[in-house]
């Protein structure tokens, strides 16, 4: 599918330069909306009478090549898919992978209000984001559809996250779905076996539906063909997750379905794909939790990489969960966009004339790293911030991009030496290589400071204060 | 519209790519008949689909995984170092220890010592080393430098010399080194070169560029640096991602075997700090957080890695099974999971 250019996009625009959407002109406003900055919402000219056509055009010129479904309602929706490239360098991953974390229908109330304060309050603070879950899957494994009702009635109550009402029987998503139809729950899910039933559920409730083919992709295309025919249009695929055997089968199913949708223009994969590493739990016989949760963590890592839009776990264990989420977030990092922050002096509490001076680099990580520690342990310090064109400490000194004469020019720029007394530069333990080359280049003392900045309070505390 | 109660067939092709290039082959160590003192040697690369498209061609040549071994004391994590506590004095012994219990197809000995910062011991103490683990196992060896670019030359040079044939991969050759001097002995004495650039493609071509003037293309592994997860992973990603696809695609100087430094990852914080109770215990922490770096290279196309927890390098040898070996789900995995009771 070929992405429409700016100049594609600007012959479809009214072209009156009415700078209501914001922009100084319509090439400009086409150059956001072919970067997916904005959407076509923001030009209101497109929604008169005689742009009808115009809109339409540009509806299917801008069209992700899988479609972008919102699961909830409200200001608690959740987005998935829409997704304009197959590979993240050729352009960016939009709407990170949403994580859901299941309850079944046979769990107690009180077992069930824990369970949803623990995944409402998961939370890990990385680079000024906050990592969190995004939706409940809410399983019936009783079979008995007065108790799932009840059960999703009670999330309901408690939980603003959306859920995923997970039956494949028709009866009992029909009475999860009686009193929340307007919250657009996500329906798990249509198979070969119920598909007309489901279909007509998740029409008349106007909700998203999920479509299951175990390991058959000519039966999957089959099913969505058949829902979009009966008039459905958000759906979300579900290949099948294996946690055994069927690994192999399972990476290149994901694969094949996102390379159909992103090269090859097919309408019937155009769809998110939907992974369940909640099978890593399954058929475990007496294998210990920690191996089960293992298990999970390393097949959502790998369906994260490999383009699953929504996945469905169980495990709430922060040790399994926080390396899925920090790689979330990663492959999710639009790469286009350099990780990098403003260099120059930064300060720390209420520096004064002896306090301690340390440079990093204008990584993003790096500096939010150190910021933090810094800011947790309350100190009273200088941080120079170098210009390394984003790039951290050790590859930064690897690849001579932090250098002795950088370091030097940057603090006679910032003013320092007119800021504090002493002239004492405490440098990360990672560039002690540059020690003494840097003490040539700007007359400064280098003290070595520790490899990760998480010692540099206990560093302080022994170094500083006794030397200073 | 669909009114009756009939799926709507649709049928399904493969969406098969052919790519023009083929990723080149490496052989890492040689056996009596080849020249050299292994069991077994290994190649690795040979790829004509990006990584794993089963569905497309075969996977040529599994990657192997190597794990590390110090001819020094260095600080481990707590999660690494209760599994080698007590080898940990003794190269040859780790090395064993790293064959027999955890698996490791090849050795990854570094050479620390050698640091002029840190013991500045001689290539000839070095070269004792090595040898040492060459009698303890009969895996091919990868030789670490301390990361000193004249120092490691000098090491480099004596080892190649010293065991010719054996067809070490030299970890590594960088651009401020003396290229040509390391080249011509890494030929002449029948090694291979690992050519490791820091997160450009472009200076990764450059080099092995430079590489070609003295050594076939068949003698050189690329390291494009693996950052750890959350600490750039996603540069390492991208970048191997790039290379593999572009090699593919007629970019014969990307066309190569790649190799991940994917101990890196304990360099996060993450993977070894005590943190609250809510992320413990670490024991398990750490070592996932090994493998998932792994596993995302794994399928970036990583043909090679170094490692040093012994439960990652377990695992992700057993997905690497997995995911090479015909098998389709078992009956059982085909169950619906909905219903199932934990």
């Amino acid at each position: 599918m070929k992405r429409p250019s700016p100049l594609d996009i600007c012959r479809l625009l009214p072209k009156v330069n009415c700078k209501e959407c914001g922009s100084e002109n319509c090439l400009a406003f086409s150059t956001k909306l072919a970067n997916h900055e904005v959407g076509l919402e923001d030009c209101p000219q497109l929604f008169t009478k005689e742009n009808e056509k115009a809109l339409g055009l540009l509806r299917e010129a801008l069209k992700p090549a899988v479609r972008e479904i919102f699961v909830g309602s409200g200001s608690n929706a959740v987005r998935i898919g829409g997704k304009v490239a197959m590979y993240r360098h050729e352009f960016a991953f939009f709407n990170p992978t949403a994580l859901a974390i299941d309850v079944t229908d046979e769990m107690m109330e009180q077992e069930i209000q824990v369970r949803v304060e623990r995944i409402a309050n998961f939370v890990f603070d990385y680079i000024g984001q906050k990592l969190k879950l995004n939706m409940i899957a809410v399983r019936s494994t009783s079979n008995n559809p007065d108790r799932f009702m009840k059960t999703v009635m009670e999330l309901d109550k408690r939980t603003e996250l959306p859920l995923i009402l997970c039956s494949l029987d028709p009866r009992i998503l029909e009475a999860g779905l009686k009193h929340i139809s307007e919250k657009r729950p996500l329906l798990y899910a249509a198979t070969s076996e119920n598909w007309k039933e489901m279909a007509e559920l998740a029409k008349k409730c106007q909700c998203p539906l999920v479509v299951s083919a175990q390991n058959d992709l000519r039966l999957l295309r089959s099913l969505t063909k058949t829902l979009l025919a009966f008039g459905l249009t958000d759906l979300v695929l579900d290949p099948g997750t294996y946690a055994g055997n069927g690994l192999r089968d399972m990476l290149n199913n994901f694969t094949m379905i996102r390379r159909a949708a992103c090269k090859m223009d097919d309408e019937l994969f155009g769809f998110p794909l939907l992974g369940a590493p909640i099978v890593a739990w399954k058929d475990r016989g007496g294998t210990p939790e920690e191996i089960a949760a293992w298990r999970e963590a390393l097949l959502a890592s790998m369906l994260v990489v490999r383009f699953a839009d929504i996945l469905i776990m169980h495990n709430l264990d922060g040790w399994a969960l926080l390396p899925v989420a920090v790689l979330r977030q990663n492959i999710y990092t639009d790469p286009r966009k350099p990780a990098s922050v403003e260099p120059g002096l930064k300060t720390f509490g209420n520096p004064d004339e002896n306090s301690p001076v340390m440079f990093t680099t204008n990584f993003a990580l790096t500096y939010f790293t150190v910021a933090s520690d810094l800011e947790s342990a309350k100190t009273n310090a200088y941080l120079l911030v170098v210009d390394t064109g984003g790039i951290a400490v050790d590859s930064a000194v690897a690849g001579r991009r932090l250098t002795a004469e950088k370091i030097a020019s940057s603090i006679h720029q910032s003013g320092l030496e007119s800021k504090v007394r002493h002239r004492k530069l405490i440098i990360p333990g990672k560039a002690s290589r540059l020690s003494k080359e840097i003490e040539e280049k700007s007359g400064w003392q280098v003290l070595v400071g520790p490899r990760d900045s998480s010692d540099i309070p206990k560093f302080l505390q022994s170094e500083w204060k006794t030397k200073a | 519209m669909a009114t009756e109660n009939k799926i709507l067939e649709a049928d399904f092709t493969p969406p098969v790519e052919r790519y023009p290039c083929k990723i080149v082959e490496v052989k890492l160590g040689a056996t009596r008949t080849e020249g050299g003192t292994r069991g077994r040697s290994i190649v690795i690369g040979g790829e004509t689909s990006p990584a794993f498209y089963t569905f497309e061609t075969p996977v040529p040549h599994p990657p192997v995984v190597a794990i590390d071994v110090f001819d020094t004391e260095v600080a481990l994590p707590k999660a690494v170092k209760m599994h080698v506590r007590e080898v940990i004095q003794d190269p040859a012994a780790w090395a064993k220890l790293a064959v027999e219990k955890f698996e490791a197809d090849l050795i990854t000995v570094h050479l620390i010592s050698t640091d002029p910062l840190i013991k500045n011991s001689t290539p000839r103490k070095a070269a004792a080393t090595i040898e040492s683990i060459l009698q303890a196992v009969d895996v091919p060896l990868i030789i670490g430098g301390c990361g000193d670019p004249s120092k490691d030359a000098d090491v480099f040079a004596e080892i190649a010399e010293t065991f010719a044939g054996e067809r070490f991969l030299m970890s590594s050759i960088t651009r401020n080194m003396d290229i040509e001097r390391c080249a011509r002995f890494i030929k002449k004495y029948g090694h291979v070169a690992l050519s490791f650039t820091p997160m450009s493609l472009n200076l990764a071509r450059e080099l092995n560029r430079r590489l070609y003037d003295f050594l076939p293309r068949e003698d050189i592994v690329m390291d494009l640096t693996t950052a750890a997860l959350g600490y750039g992973l996603d540069y390492s990603f991208t970048n191997m991602e790039r290379a593999r696809i572009a090699g593919l695609s007629g970019d014969e100087e990307l066309a190569h075997p790649m190799m991940s430094g994917t101990t890196n990852a304990w360099a996060a914080r993450e993977a070894w700090l005590k943190m609250g109770p809510q992320w413990e215990p670490r024991e398990l922490r750490g070592p996932l957080w090994e493998l998932v770096t792994a596993l995302t290279l794994l399928l970036a196309g990583a043909d090679l890695f170094m490692m040093m927890h012994p439960a990652a390098v377990k695992t992700l040898k057993d997905i690497i099974r997995r995911l090479t070996n015909h098998g389709s789900p078992n009956p059982r995995e085909l169950e619906n999971w909905v219903i199932a009771r934990n």
